[in-house]
């Protein structure tokens, strides 16, 4: 038990798994133990990571309801369906449930959790526990934010700007302050998980330079989650100290300084934004390579872009600061550092389309997500530039040019990534397949549905729309009301995927190990995998991504070819 | 790959201690969780994940730090009239207690490697009571403090009055850092009086020194931070 499969020679010489032939009633993770009691106190990753699915997809729904209330709300240019003060509770709550406890945590939390581990040959990440404590605490920071949100709502929106935050607001800011400081606390902890993880588990075999693209997104991302985290953790606590003992730390009443919270606020939240577009690379990476059939074009590079995306992150916060008081010279600096930045994050684009190229894609809904993410997410990319643009922002500043930006970033981006990773490893995941032509008529439902949402308030912010607001003036209304029945749309595309997947649970297709004949470790153990991950531990041999050395029929995706679990 | 142990400098194994040692080998299986091939590789991963913790920890007292900066430039004669109101007497006995504590504890790491559980337990004890001895100081300056006045959250007085605005920051930055400083000094009372309470019940050995070592590091890192903290608090007023 204590050196298992490591030992002798004999184990180590395969240069592959065997995969024996699913019998009807194999013990998998899921059907070891079924108490409710198993299920809250397990220390398996994969079960922690379905406990993250069920979770944030609870704060999703929650976030998107704020989102459709928003939307209603602005489909008439007077604030009629609710007063003004009620709408910034929309706003707010929508911003902090879907940032805080949605999309930091989703792709780490749930697709990481489960993949890290079967990705590099490991039994388990290195802390289990600890891994089960930052469910815990995501779940008590949501509570606890919960609990604002029935004790009134926060109306500060999700910045928490002061002086508003720390002596206007008469909302529930210090109980919304706790549990967003609880959550960050859950999302240090994993990144701390996957960083030990990938540095002491991996396989034998298993080189830097061999693990899968995803591994090396989700090792940049958590080192942003370390290093960033905790100075939102003492700006947020500082905050929270000053409302509660009424200090001046950021009041400038008594002489404090309220920009130094927004720069505290934002060396977090811009990185933040890393922490959530950086895993959807990584799962964009997977899909490209497993639907062209082709190792990704550049794989060093689009590696080492994650680490420059993850370092010059650090370094452009200053951006969110051009019109409140910043000098010139940094905003100079901070200008040249954002347009930097898409460098490397241009370098993955270009190798995911360089990969494509010449390649047999095959159009299976996951990979539809992946069209839409380079699309969306390109986008997203290039009015970023305008944003930091010195000029133009201070023209499009707090319109919603930047709402549509960083939609198309967070929405377009991560959770369109987020929902092609779901449907790449849900039979990896659930043992089970879903509809294929109804997820891929969801994909583009999602697609026309986004861009109906987004599209127009790029106008709307050019032409002069300000954020935050629950009224407008008429002239508005038709790109609102485009807005909106686009948001009814992806609406509509988001709660598809939920009915076809639950059913899938019951009455879909049985998956077996490799349904998409993808290279990786992950398929090369049964769906759904054991507890312990690998009957024997692998020893890799192969680099990543070794379509090349697959069958002919194998490469194509033809579904008669025989199976085949590894490269020769 | 895997880093050669050090010398066992225990005696060998005499015959009669046979069961004791399959005992302590079924107890060393026992503490080799299930998903590390051994034990190297298990203290490898909790001595990086500890370094990660701290690393996290440096970017909180970070952010604090600096705030502190741009205010001790923006409210520079208030820094230093403020921090003059501090008895830096006080401050360095208290440096000094916390850097003797850092020496009992690193004593107390080094008897958990060579296995050596009363002198874990005795230097755990001295460790806690210097702590203590710390929080203990601290009390006593808040409640100095407090009765001065010197309270930014409730009726503050400062002389001269038009320093008073960036001194209410100063002493604003005082009790938050402490505070902090001390909540984390709390926490490594407790995790120490878990270690004590294992070591006196079954005591350490070189294979299960990995929670001494890690809550050394934690102790030291502790100790680094009031490395900072005394200067910028108590000293300033000196440049």
């Amino acid at each position: 038990m204590t050196t298992t499969g490591l030992t002798g020679p004999a184990d180590r010489g395969g240069a592959s798994p065997e995969i024996p032939a699913p019998p009807r009633r194999r013990e998998d993770y899921l059907n070891v133990q079924t108490s409710v009691r198993s299920w809250l106190l397990t220390v398996d990753h994969k079960r922690i990571a379905v406990l993250y699915l069920v979770l944030i997809s609870v704060f999703f729904v929650l976030g998107g309801l704020y989102a459709m209330l928003i939307r209603l709300e602005l489909a008439t240019p007077a604030a009629d369906l609710v007063e003004p003060e009620t709408y910034n509770k929309f706003f707010t709550l929508h911003g902090v449930i879907m940032i805080f406890f949605f999309l930091v945590p989703s792709i780490p939390a749930t697709l990481g959790n489960f993949l890290i581990p079967l990705m590099i040959g490991a039994r388990d990440l290195a802390f289990p526990r600890i891994n089960l404590l930052s469910w815990y605490l995501l779940l008590i920071g949501g509570v606890i934010a919960l609990a604002a949100l029935i004790g009134g709502g926060v109306d500060t929106g999700w910045t928490f700007y002061t002086p508003y935050s720390t002596v206007f607001s008469r909302q529930q800011v210090v109980l919304t302050i706790v549990g967003a400081f609880i959550a960050g606390f859950s999302s240090i902890l994993t990144g701390l998980n996957f960083i030990v993880t990938v540095h002491s588990m991996r396989a034998p075999g298993m080189t830097w330079f061999r693990l899968p693209l995803f591994v090396w997104s989700l090792y940049a991302t958590s080192i942003v989650q370390l290093l960033a985290t905790p100075v939102l953790a003492i700006a947020l606590a500082l905050v929270a100290i000053e409302r509660f003992f009424n200090l001046g730390i950021f009041n400038p009443d008594i002489g404090g300084d309220p920009v130094l919270f927004q720069h505290l606020f934002w060396f977090y939240s811009h990185p933040a934004v890393y922490i959530m577009i950086l895993p959807g690379f990584g799962v964009i990476s997977e899909l490209v390579a497993a639907f062209c059939r082709k190792r990704i074009f550049g794989y060093s590079a689009v590696a080492m872009a994650s680490l420059a995306i993850a370092l010059v992150g650090f370094l452009v916060w200053g951006h969110h600061m051009f019109t409140s008081s910043q000098s010139a010279y940094a905003g100079l600096v901070f200008s040249f550092l954002s347009f930097l930045i898409a460098v490397p994050s241009a370098i993955k684009v270009f190798n995911w389309t360089a990969t494509t190229w010449r390649a047999s894609v095959s159009f299976r809904a996951p990979m539809l997500y992946a069209w839409g993410f380079m699309g969306l997410f390109t986008l997203g990319g290039l009015t970023g530039l305008f944003l930091s643009t010195l000029g133009i922002d201070i023209h499009v500043h707090d319109t919603y040019f930047i709402v549509a930006h960083f939609h198309y970033i967070m929405v377009g981006g991560a959770v369109m990534a987020y929902l092609g990773g779901l449907h790449y490893w849900w039979p990896k995941i659930t043992g089970r397949m879903y509809t294929e032509w109804i997820a891929r008529f969801c994909a583009f439902v999602i697609f026309i549905g986004f861009n109906l949402t987004f599209f127009p308030q790029f106008l709307l912010g050019y032409l002069g729309m300000p954020r935050r607001y629950a009224s407008y003036p008429p002239e508005f209304q038709v790109l609102h009301v485009m807005s909106s029945a686009g948001a009814s749309i992806l609406g509509v595309g988001l709660f598809i995927p939920v009915v076809y997947l639950l059913w899938s649970l019951r009455y879909g297709e049985r998956a077996g190990p490799n349904p998409w004949r993808a290279v990786g470790l992950e398929w090369m153990t049964p769906s759904p995998p054991p507890t312990e991950n690998f009957s024997q531990t692998p020893v890799v041999t192969w680099e990543a991504y070794e379509y090349s050395s697959l069958t002919p029929e194998v490469k194509l995706g033809r579904p008669d070819a025989h199976d085949t679990h590894a490269p020769a | 790959m895997t880093p050669t142990p050090p010398p066992d400098p225990r005696p060998s194994p005499t015959p009669v201690a046979t069961d004791e040692a399959a005992a302590a080998h079924a107890l060393g299986v026992h503490r080799l969780a299930h998903h590390f091939d051994d034990l190297a590789q298990q203290h490898r991963a909790a001595e990086l994940g500890m370094w990660a913790f701290l690393a996290t920890e440096v970017l909180f007292f970070g952010g604090a730090i600096a705030a502190y900066s741009v205010y001790r430039m923006t409210y520079f004669d208030a820094f230093a009239a403020a921090s003059n109101q501090e008895n830096w007497l006080i401050g360095a006995f208290n440096t000094a207690a916390l850097l003797t504590s850092s020496l009992t504890m690193a004593l107390a790491v080094r008897a958990a490697q060579l296995g050596n559980s009363p002198r874990v337990s005795l230097f755990l004890a001295a460790t806690i009571a210097l702590a203590l001895t710390f929080i203990g100081v601290k009390f006593y300056e808040y409640a100095h403090l407090i009765d001065h006045g010197l309270a930014p959250w409730g009726d503050f007085h400062f002389e001269p009055p038009e320093l008073a605005g960036g001194a209410r920051i100063f002493f604003s930055f005082y009790f938050a850092l402490t505070g902090i400083h001390a909540t984390h000094m709390v926490v490594g009372v407790g995790l120490m009086l878990w270690l004590l309470s294992i070591s006196l019940r079954r005591g350490f050995d070189d294979a299960f020194a990995s929670p001494v070592e890690m809550t050394g590091l934690y102790w030291h890192f502790v100790d680094i931070v009031w490395i900072f903290l005394y200067p910028l608090l108590y000293l300033v007023h000196r440049s």
